[in-house]
This record gives C-alpha cells, sequence and structure tokens, in this order.
C-alpha cells in the first residue's frame, strides 16, 4: 500500500496530512469523531536532525491545542549517516523526539506506531519503538542491521547466517522477528479497512505500561528479558 | 622502628586512576563510598546471554554490565556500569534488562537517584532485535522514572564510548558528566564512512573522530553540563554536582529542549567541522581546543556558557 492509500483507508472522514521530503505532518478526523494528530517519515527517508526538530515541534505544539491520540508512520531509512547530523548532536535531536512522543503518551495522549515499510537502528528508536502500540502492516521490512552488514561484522558467511536465524528471531531481519521480540505489538490486515482496525484498537487500548518484555516471552521470542528485569527490580527494592 | 606503611586513601586512589582504562568494576569501586556497592544479579549468578553461543562467542557471567546499589557522599544511590572491554559494551537481552530492572525500581521508590557509567558500542549486533528493543524499553523506564522524580545521571568516559542506542539513552538522562575521550554520537565512525564513503568521514583520522563526536565538543555545545578530568574521582565529584544541580521532569523542560536544539540548528546548521561551530561561538584560536589542559578548558566553557541545564 502507498502512503495515500494507507491514509485514505484510516481517516475516511478526511485529513489535513501532507508528506513534505519525507517528514509527515498533519492531523486527520476519526471516524469516531475525534481528531488524531499524525506524523512520521515517508519514501525511506533518513531521520536526520532537521527531520527529527520538526517531528517533536508538530507533537509539542499540539500538546495544549488538542486532546487526540497521535499517530506516528513509519517508512524511513536508518537514522542519517552524516558528519553534520552527528556534529550537530543526532542523539540528542533523536532522543529528544522519543521523549515528546512517550511524555505524550504518559499524558492523556495515546500513541500508535503504524510501521508500513522499512526502518533501522535509531530512526525506530525515536519512532516506532517510542509509542505505546506498534503496529505493522504487512509488507513492513523492518531491519534492525541487515544481514550483509552482520556477515562483515560476524564474518560469516550470509548463507550461514540465513541458516543461523532460521532457528531463532533474535538477530535476523524482518517484522515477524520482531513481532515474536514483543516490539510489534499487531499486524494488520490490508484486505480490511484501516479505520476499523484503528478504531478497533483505540477502543481497546492496552494501558499505558510498558509490557513488551512479557509479550516477547509469551510469544517465544525472548525468554530471559522479563526475568532478569524483575529480579533486579525486587532486588533493588529489598536494597534500599 | 620503621614507619607504617602509609595506607593511600580511596580518594587519592580514584584520583590517580584513569577512568578510560579502568575496568567498569574498578570505576564503581572508586566511585562509590568505599565499601558499600551491592550487586544485583552478579556474576556468580551466571545470568550470560543464551544468544551468543548461537555464534560461538565466549559468553561473559555478567553479560558486560553490573547494576547494583550503593553510596555516594552517605547518599543512596542506584548504578549501572558497562564494561566496554565485552562485546564492545553492547546491548543485548540480559545486559539490557538488567538496566531497565533498575530504572523501574527507581520510579517505584522515588527518591533514589541512577547513576549510568556508558561505555557502549550501541546495539550487540548478534542479538540486534533483543538489543534494539532492550533499548527502547530503557528509554520509557528511565523517561517513567524522571517524570516520577528521579534523577538519572550519565557518566560518559569509558573506552566504547557512548554511540547507537546508548546516545539515545544518554540523550534522555537528567544530567551528563564527560571527558574528552568520552565520545557521543549514534553512528559511529566506521559506520558512517562504511555508508557514505571516506570523503564524508574518514574513521582513521583520529582528530576529526574526538573533535566531532567528543566530550569536549559535547560540552561545548551544552550537550553535557561538566566536563570531567580522566578519573574516576573527577567523575565521582562531577555526578554529586549535577546531583545538586538537576531539578524535576516535566513538559517545560521538553518545550525548553525544543526551543535548545532549534536554535543549535539554527545556530550552527551550516558549519562543515567543529571548529567552524567553536569560531561561530567567539572562541579566539578554536583550532586550539583539543590541545587545552581540562582546567583551561573547563574554564573557556563555562565561560561560552552553553548548558542543558533546565532543557533537556
Amino acid at each position: 500500500m502507498t502512503l495515500d492509500d494507507i491514509i485514505a483507508s484510516l481517516f475516511p472522514d478526511g485529513h489535513e496530512v501532507r508528506n513534505d521530503k519525507g517528514v509527515i505532518l498533519g492531523s486527520a478526523t476519526l471516524r469516531s469523531g475525534g481528531r488524531m494528530l499524525v506524523l512520521g517519515v515517508a519514501d525511506r527517508t533518513a531521520l536526520g536532525v532537521d527531520e527529527a526538530i520538526r517531528l517533536s515541534g508538530h507533537v509539542l505544539e499540539s500538546i495544549d491545542r488538542d486532546s487526540g491520540p497521535i499517530l506516528v508512520l513509519v517508512d524511513s531509512d536508518s537514522q542519517r549517516m552524516s558528519k553534520r547530523d552527528e556534529l550537530l548532536g543526532l542523539n540528542e535531536f533523536l532522543a529528544h523526539l522519543a521523549k515528546v512522543l512517550i511524555h505524550a503518551d504518559m499524558n492523556g495522549r495515546p500513541t500508535i506506531g503504524l510501521l508500513y515499510g522499512h526502518s533501522a537502528a535509531g530512526a525506530l528508536l525515536a519512532t516506532g519503538l517510542a509509542t505505546r502500540v506498534l503496529v505493522g502492516l504487512p509488507g513492513a521490512d523492518p531491519a534492525v542491521m541487515d544481514l550483509p552488514s552482520m556477515a562483515k561484522v560476524t564474518k560469516l558467511s550470509m548463507k550461514a547466517l540465513q541458516e543461523k536465524a532460521k532457528s531463532t528471531p533474535v538477530f535476523a531481519p524482518g517484522l515477524s522477528n520482531l513481532a515474536q521480540m514483543g516490539a510489534v505489538h499487531m499486524t494488520w490486515s490490508n484486505a480490511r479497512s484501516l479505520a476499523d482496525q484503528l478504531e478497533a484498537l483505540l477502543a481497546g487500548m492496552p494501558a499505558v505500561q510498558d509490557r513488551r518484555d512479557a509479550l516477547g516471552k509469551e510469544r517465544g521470542g525472548r525468554l530471559k528479558a522479563t526475568e532478569i528485569a524483575e529480579r533486579v527490580h525486587d532486588l533493588a527494592l529489598q536494597a534500599r | 622502628m620503621t614507619a607504617p606503611l602509609k595506607d593511600i586513601s580511596p580518594a587519592e586512589r580514584a584520583r590517580s586512576t584513569s577512568f578510560y582504562e579502568a575496568s567498569a568494576r574498578t570505576r564503581l569501586e572508586l566511585l562509590l563510598d568505599a565499601g558499600s556497592f551491592v550487586e544485583f544479579i552478579g556474576p556468580e549468578q551466571r545470568e550470560a546471554s543464551p544468544h551468543l553461543k548461537i555464534f560461538d562467542l565466549p559468553e561473559q557471567f555478567d553479560d558486560g554490565i553490573i547494576v547494583g546499589h550503593g553510596r555516594l557522599d552517605g547518599s543512596p544511590v542506584f548504578v549501572a556500569a558497562q564494561e566496554g572491554r565485552f562485546m564492545g559494551g553492547a546491548f543485548g537481552e540480559v545486559h539490557g534488562a538488567k538496566l531497565t530492572g533498575l530504572l523501574r525500581a527507581a520510579r517505584q521508590i522515588g527518591s533514589i537517584p541512577v547513576l549510568i557509567l556508558f561505555d557502549t558500542g550501541g546495539v550487540r549486533l548478534q542479538e540486534a532485535n533483543a538489543g534494539e528493543l532492550a533499548i527502547a524499553e530503557i528509554m520509557r523506564a528511565l523517561m517513567e522514572a524522571r517524570s516520577a522524580g528521579v534523577k538519572v545521571i550519565g557518566l560518559i568516559g569509558g573506552r566504547s564510548g557512548c554511540y547507537g542506542g546508548g546516545g539515545l539513552i544518554a540523550g534522555c538522562c537528567s544530567a551528563l558528566a564527560v571527558s574528552e575521550p568520552g565520545r557521543i554520537a549514534v553512528s559511529g565512525p566506521e559506520v558512517i564512512e562504511t555508508n557514505r564513503g571516506v570523503e564524508e568521514f574518514d574513521s582513521r583520522d583520529r582528530a576529526l573522530v574526538w573533535r566531532t563526536m567528543g566530550g569536549k565538543h559535547r560540552r561545548l555545545i551544552g550537550a553535557a553540563d561538566v566536563f570531567a578530568d580522566d578519573n574516576v574521582q573527577d567523575f565521582r565529584e562531577a555526578a554529586l554536582e549535577l546531583l545538586g544541580l538537576v531539578g524535576p521532569f516535566g513538559l517545560d523542560r521538553l518545550r525548553a529542549e525544543q526551543r535548545r536544539l532549534a536554535d543549535r540548528l539554527r545556530s550552527f546548521g551550516g558549519c562543515g567541522d567543529a571548529v567552524d561551530i567553536w569560531t561561530a561561538e567567539g572562541i579566539a584560536h578554536a583550532e586550539a581546543v583539543p590541545e587545552l589542559p581540562a582546567d583551561q578548558f573547563i574554564a573557556l566553557a563555562n565561560r561560552i556558557g552553553r548548558t542543558s541545564r533546565d532543557a533537556r
């Protein structure tokens, strides 16, 4: 599905969402009546300082004005890999965007990420992974690290890596692997109205608590994370 | 009668120990009040990564991070220290979950601050999906802790720097202290060169790496509030100073950070090199900044006066 198709299917009652050089900004009318703030990255654009500051500004400007939920659409490259971006402190710009999304979510503006294309590394952390619920669309192809780069670092052949990827979701790219880890909460269907699926999610939005580690355990993708976090948590409470 | 052997004080030992060279355990031992550290899930529990054996790689029984509780000048603190010499301090499933659990406990208690001694290349490639997600969970837990009133201080001065998702976690902290060798960035020099070519970034040009990502540049642009000399005692004093300065987190901080970063982009977005930024800041002989000793550099950075205080 193209971005236009996705937005049309999500918001049949109208929207003012623009894609300006890969930066998605706007808002839309929900079928249930309210408004939804919309932002994101399109056209596999790299997320650099210039893009990130516009996205965080869009959310901050809406905090006093609006009250509805927030949608983050994601079809990005990784973070922009450049001297200029690092010189200017890209880590702060990406962290700032994530912080703004997390803060909004914790304060009455539930956030939903919709991963409909590519994403990777720092770009995914600052967008989809900073939302309360991350939804995948069929065909999305996130890759924390691509296999050729991994082959270079691990000095293993692509064939050997592909063989290993069959037995574990822990390192290989792809939507289903991220879903098994608990990063992607659900995958929507392309065949049904996206508005129906969005309204159903908004009507039954999970609590604000981060349960991705527990989800990863239930799905068999991350067996240790929940247990380790809970043990440290309990020991820390005893130690004070 | 021979004179008794004069013991050197813990502070003297900390002063003479390079933060950069020290192991994560030595850093914690010398940073905290003597004998106060208690570890949670220490190496005797043998909670290693379950994933490294897939790649026939050696494990470490603490998975490259030490988390626990101690005292700093008599007051309780939670601490996490990454070991940059194991897998580049990279985040894997177990490594990350230890920090997540610590931050969740800190949030629940509300009053005990957290010190994070970063030393990381970012996500551990062999468990990339688990590591990426661990970083997302840490960022969430960190912001929830800060929203509950917890101060989270990042100390950056290790061999592996603070790269990748580590740089994003650092960006979430209440305040940072950094030393000259402590680098903070998202993409590492080799990653930029591999993806964009040597014309974009020559990773073998060490001077370029230090002035683009190193502690002096980060202090000058206000990304870090305190510059520490490369010894553990200086980091201890920096942590105490920052704990005294940090105020409560809220929406006003995020608005101020938006203005701070937008202003940086407007002021320096056209600069091609760190030296251009320093010159634009009015520093005479900006090219000599990398050679300045710590005391002179600190005086210079304070005169320039860029800080992220109340704006992060």
